[in-house]
């Protein structure tokens, strides 16, 4: 799984990368993704729909990224623009 | 202004080193990088037709999925249950509209602010803004609306402009059909 932040002037960074299944991996997974949130970040998994259809879904904590999951994707939280 | 501009550029630098004013010098080779990160991870989110429509077009549509249509006002006029869809446009509003009758709803003023501002600026690349709108409006459309701050149409995106991209999907999809009627390849298009 990878944890990947946007980031202004230069696209998505890497922030982690690991193995759910490797306890020692899961928990630098957990600490980068707690970090994120810390920093007023939201969370999404991009998945795919049955029809070629995708979407994201939006995740709160570690515990509700799939497990299957290839990367979460970090961005900046929506504020209403003028 | 010949003669007194050393005074004022001295002064000017003066007053950034003594106020520690972090300086970004605007680096057109970063940007486009940048944006060129975004486009790809754009591309390995949205589907083809979305990604398609983003190159050709550069805006995406996304149904909307609310039972009773988008935030307030549309269900009190009579439109709950409707299918309506949004248009994704890059640092300008997302726009709500009726796609039977290519009615304007609302423009959805919203922002992703990144105050961290790396290379001091918090405007995410093009595609990255077009990415995050689309991430939260398939993950949880209730959560982006409420956030945003909602007007009428035409208060920062002009309705002719939206009317002429409403043209010009329809004619987009148009002659994508037949193409994939000629190949035999048929994609979703409508929800």
């Amino acid at each position: 799984m990878k944890l990947l932040r946007m980031k202004p002037g230069h696209g998505e960074v890497l922030l982690a990368e690991g193995d759910v299944d490797v306890p020692e991996q899961e928990r630098e997974l957990i600490e980068a993704f707690r970090e994120q949130l810390e920093h007023g970040m939201w969370a999404a998994v991009p998945t795919s729909r049955t029809g070629g259809r995708r979407q994201a879904r939006m995740v709160r904590s570690f515990g509700e990224v799939p497990r299957d999951a290839e990367r979460v994707i970090f961005f900046p939280k929506a504020a209403g623009g003028a | 202004m010949e003669v007194c501009w050393p005074t004022i550029s001295e002064a000017i630098d003066r007053h950034r080193r003594a106020a520690r004013v972090p300086t970004f010098d605007y680096d057109p080779g970063r940007e486009r990088r940048a944006e060129q990160r975004a486009r790809e991870l754009l591309r390995s989110c949205v589907n083809d037709e979305e990604w398609e429509m983003y190159r050709d077009l550069g805006f995406i549509r996304v149904w909307g999925a609310m039972a009773d249509g988008p935030e307030r006002g549309a269900a009190r006029e009579g439109l709950a249950g409707a299918p309506y869809a949004y248009l994704i446009y890059p640092h300008k509003p997302v726009v709500a509209y009726l796609p039977q009758t290519r009615r304007l709803l609302n423009e959805y003023c919203v922002v992703f602010p990144d105050e961290s501002r790396p290379y001091g600026s918090a405007r995410l690349p093009d595609s990255d803004d077009v990415l995050a709108k689309w991430m939260a409006l398939t993950g949880d459309e209730e959560r982006l609306i409420a956030q945003a701050n909602m007007h009428l149409p035409g208060r920062q995106v002009d309705p002719q402009q939206v009317k002429r991209d409403l043209w010009r999907l329809s004619e987009w999809e148009r002659q994508r059909a037949a193409r994939e009627r000629r190949t035999g390849y048929g994609r979703v298009s409508a929800p």
